[in-house]
This record gives C-alpha cells, structure tokens and sequence, in this order.
C-alpha cells in the first residue's frame, strides 16, 4: 500500500538502518572468531587398509573431536556427500600408505575440508595435523604428509561466511522488527482502531502493511550481496532465480514472525524487545552465523531447530559457495514452509479476534 | 407503517460488557432515532467509550443485543462497518501524511473512489479552512485542524451514522464552537450522530443524553427535561446532582 511507502520514505531513521546496518555489520564481523568443535563427520576412504592406517584411523576415532564414518559410495560421490551436508571432511589413506612408510620412513594421506564455514575449516584442519602430529610420535616414524584440499572457500575467506550470515540477520531485522513496529505503531496511535471500524478485511489490512516491506527487505539483500559480491569477491555460485526464491520465502519467514510479535505486543518498545530477543539473538548466536551450531551443548542444538535463519543460512550458503540446487535444499526448504504456515496461521487468527 | 429505518437507528437490549469481573457496560437499554444527536455523558471510566466500541462493532458485548443501522453489531458487522463513521479521541490521523495523503488513504479503506473522496473533502475541508493542496504534513497542523481533517476522513463515505469519542477534547473554545455548527449541519442533513464528552456545556447541543456512572444508566432524557425534572439551571449542575 502505498500509504506504508511514504511512511517509510518519510522517517529517513529506518531508512538509514536499513541501508547502513549492513554496511556496519559487514566491518564488525570482518574480524575473524575461533571457536571449538565437536563431532567433525569425517569420512574415511582407507585404501590401504593395513595396520598402519588402521591405527592411523583409531586416533581419529578415539578422539572427542571426530566422528568417523566409512561412506558406502565410491570416492567420485563425495562431491555429493559435502553437498548434502553429511559430511564436513574427508580423509583418503591411500594405497601404499604402509609400503611407502615402511620403506621410505614417508607417506601421504589427503584430507579434504567443506569450508563453506571457514572456521569451521580452520579448526578441523587444525585437528587433523595435530591428530597426526601424535601418530607420528608414536609410531616414532618420520611424518606423514597431510595434503589438505579446502573445497567451496580454498582461501578459507571469513567475508564468505559472514556475507550469506549477514543477509539473514539484516532480512530477519527488518522484516520482523520494523513490521511489528509498524503494526504496534498503528495501535498506539489509535489509527488501527480507525482502520478496524472501516469495512475493510483483516487480510487486506495485513497485505497492505507488509508488501513494502517485502520489497523494501529484498532490496537490502540484493544491496549486502553487491557489496560482499564487490568489496570481498565473494562468489556466486548458484541460480540467481534460485536465491531470489528462497530469500522470499525466508522474508515470508521473518514477516509472519513480526506479524504474531505485533498481535502480542501491546507497544512499539514491547514489540522492539520481543523481535531482538526472538528474532535477532537466536539469528546472531543460534544459527550457525558465528558460532557453529556442531559445537553448541544438546540442548542449545535443539533449540537450533526452530531458529529459521539456520535454515536460510544453509540454503544461502549451499546456493552461494556449492551452486547448489532446489532438490538439494529441499529440506531446509520444507522446514521454512512449516514454520511460516505454522506462525502466519497463529498470527492471522490472533489478528482477526482483534476485530470483535 | 412507517419504514423502520426513519424511526431507531440505534436499538439495544440489555447491553453488557464485562472485562474479568470489572463490569464496564451494565444493561444498556436505548433508541437512537435518525437525524438525532445523542450525548454519551459521564465521567472518565464510566463506560462511554466501551458503549460506543460497543455499537461500532469494535468490541463484542458480554451480553444483550444490539441493531445499529439495521445491522446486527454481533452477526453483521461487515455492513455496520459500511454505513457507520467513527472518530476517536485521538484523531487517528498519519501525523506523517500529508492533509491529501490522508483523505486518500482513508478513501482507500472504505472503497470510495479517489475523485469522488477527494471532491467530498475540498468541500468541507475549504469551508473549514484547510488547503487540501497544502504541502505541510498533518503533524504541523493545529490541533483544531486536525480535528476537523480527522472529521472528514470519517466521512468520506457518508455514513448514515457518525460515532464521536470525545471530539472536542484539548481543542480551543472556539474550534469546539465551530465543530459543533458543523455537527448540527450533519444531523440537519439526515445524519444521526452519537458522541461522548465530559463537556456539559456541549451537552447543551444534544437533542438527547445518556447519562452513565459505573457502567449504569443514571439518566436519559432532553436536556431541558432533564433539567427541570431536577430543578438545576444548566448541566453542569445537573451532573453533579446526578453524580452525587
């Protein structure tokens, strides 16, 4: 509606946060953070199958850290594996691994890292090393070679991690945030009550409020992609129509969540203070935008669950850095369909009781 | 027989609203004619405003039963929504709106036609002494103007009903005067109109009042009968007698 335009137009504060949020953000989070993970899946392809790689394998397993699996599927499928997620590292032991240790006292074994999350990447990078570091030792034999292949962000870039991550914490802000400040704004004023007595339906009232801010939020994705795009090289792998989808479908997300806090909250200030505590927190700390979520206690991964930017973040980050595709993000998809259908559906029946 | 809808524009029976045990409305019985200006009196927290939310369909009464331009305020409140106007205390209005911005959008939610909304507000917005071409955001406006744009943009769809919450609350004497001349034209138009004030000097202006105490009906009645039935010289005095 072209009322909530001008409204919009009119206070040049939300306007500035809109647009130099991201820029802010994007300086702050240009700094690198270390973290400690747990239960890195690893997948191991042992050629050799020798006692040598065998016990090579057994320091990996005996660890906290790694979690070690043997794929069914042949080496060529890995690719596959990474894409789906099921694994975050591969460690390929190859053929004459003993013979080559035994005779030259020198081997070669190949990892290969997922650093679609480069933190990530860089500590399990740093595992494996020192988890051959005590091979090494104790089998008193001259190292082995550790041949690392980082796949998807071979710079480990953090820029390629924050950018997709920054995306879903602006989308979140405005979208949740300045919707529900928008509604309970109408309410404080009393124009609500105006709007309520006039024979207008409550859907029409909801669709006229939150179409700029659709627009307005895919805008400012489209801006914080640029700039990642120009001022950090990050790449673009994936379908442009495939980004644009889903983003949509994440700003559905976000929106029905600000339209439930603004059913709930009887006040702009409640409604600022629920939409950071709900929305923003759990996006900054609980998806997997700065911390990974592998390292988290149970209980706060379980949380994680209905944390919709954890989705948003691995569709963005699966489309930016892996190309991937719809069918490959199917899940993260559907999980998104869920909770949207799920709070828009809470939110509408709460707002037409609001009409009796 | 006489078409019903010349005679009651406002019927209720037994009108209740309770919020928990707090009874805001008790038994509201009353007949509101068309082309009558009806006074809601009382003091803050009577029950006014809840009365009228009440009759425009923005609040659902615990009990009883009320027809507001042949609607039925439970079952029918699309066409009540329709045929009534309402005004608040607040003069909902978008302070940053311009004055056109404002009878636009209002034009908008009720469906009437932007020529035609804009045509309906030059008229009465001229004779009140505002430039619907004006520039200015409403904010800037004094609070008499906005009051009189607020009026307006409750009657763009010319309602056969007006609903006035304390219209004239924080305006000057002389807008109040003024506002009054133009609430007279209306009902000699045919237009009912129905407001709540704490003015009992305005109550003067009213064909009849209701007025409420603790969600009570205390008296009813024409000003002047009310007055010599109690022996008071003006409504002031009146409703302190009332009260008491």
């Amino acid at each position: 509606m072209l009322k909530e335009t001008n409204h919009i137009f009119r206070d040049p504060r939300t306007l500035l946060i809109v647009f130099l949020m991201p820029i802010i953000q994007l300086v702050i989070f240009g700094y690198a953070m270390n973290m400690e993970i747990k239960q890195i899946k690893l997948a191991v392809y042992d050629y050799s199958q020798s006692t040598l790689s065998k016990e090579l394998i057994k320091n990996f397993s005996s660890t906290e850290t790694f979690e070690v699996t043997y794929p069914k599927t042949s080496e060529s499928n890995l690719n596959k594996l990474f894409l789906s997620r099921k694994y975050s590292a591969a460690l390929l032991i190859p053929h004459n691994f003993e013979q080559d240790l035994v005779r030259d006292k020198h081997s070669q074994v190949q990892l290969i890292i997922d650093a679609s999350d480069p933190n990530a990447a860089t500590l399990i990078k740093n595992y494996c090393t020192a988890v051959v570091g005590i091979f090494n030792q104790i089998e008193k034999i001259s190292p082995i070679d550790i041949r690392t292949n980082i796949l998807y962000n071979p710079d480990m870039k953090s820029a390629y991690f924050f950018v997709p991550g920054l995306i879903a914490m602006i989308l979140v802000m405005i979208s949740a945030l300045l919707t529900s400040i928008a509604i309970t704004r109408e309410k404080e004023l009393g124009t609500m009550e105006q709007i309520l007595v006039s024979p207008i339906r409550s859907h029409e009232i909801v669709i006229g409020k939150v179409l700029p801010y659709i627009i307005l939020a895919l805008m400012d994705a489209l801006f914080i992609l640029v700039i990642g795009m120009t001022l950090f090289g990050v790449p673009f792998n994936g379908s442009f129509i495939v980004f644009l989808a889903f983003t949509l479908l994440y700003i559905l997300t976000a929106l029905s969540l600000g339209l439930l806090i603004s059913t709930v909250a009887p006040s702009q200030q409640v409604a600022m203070m629920m939409a950071i505590t709900i929305t923003m927190l759990p996006t900054i700390m609980l998806s997997g935008f700065i911390f990974p979520i592998a390292s988290m206690p149970k209980s706060l991964q379980l949380i994680t669950y209905i944390v919709p930017a954890k989705y948003y973040l691995q569709i963005i980050r699966g489309i930016m850095l892996k190309g991937n595709n719809f069918s490959q993000l199917l899940q993260p998809m559907l999980a998104l369909i869920v909770m949207t259908a799920a709070m828009l559906s809470l939110a509408v029946k709460r707002f037409s009781l609001r009409l009796k | 027989m006489p078409d019903k809808k010349l005679q009651a524009m406002v019927q209720t029976i037994d009108l209740t609203k309770r919020f928990g045990k707090f009874t805001a409305v008790n038994n509201l019985n009353l007949s509101i004619n068309k082309g009558e200006i009806f006074g809601f009196l009382g003091a803050n927290g009577a029950g006014k405003t809840t009365a009228i939310r009440m009759l425009c369909g923005l609040l659902k009464p615990t009990s009883g039963k009320a027809i507001v331009a042949d609607c039925d305020i439970m079952t029918e409140s699309e066409c009540l929504k329709q045929r009534i106007g309402y005004m608040s205390q607040r003069f909902a209005l978008y302070e940053d709106l311009t004055v056109r911005e404002n009878v636009l959008f209002y034009s908008g939610i009720y469906q009437v036609k932007q020529e035609q909304a804009l045509a309906t507000a030059e008229t009465m917005l001229t004779e009140m002494g505002i430039d619907l071409k004006d520039k200015a955001l409403t904010k800037s406006l004094p609070l008499g103007y906005k009051q009189r744009l607020a009026l307006t943009c409750s009657l763009l769809h010319n309602p056969q009903l007006l609903f006035l919450d304390e219209p004239t609350s924080g305006v000057d004497p002389q807008a109040r005067r003024a506002f009054w001349n133009v609430i007279n034209k209306l009902a000699d138009a045919g237009k009912t109109v129905i407001v709540t004030t704490h003015f009992m000097d305005e109550a003067e202006y009213c064909h009849r009042v209701l007025v409420m105490q603790n969600g009570e009906t205390i008296a009813l009645g024409r000003p002047g009968e009310l007055k010599t039935q109690n022996k008071v010289d003006n409504m002031q005095q009146l409703f302190l007698k009332l009260v008491s």
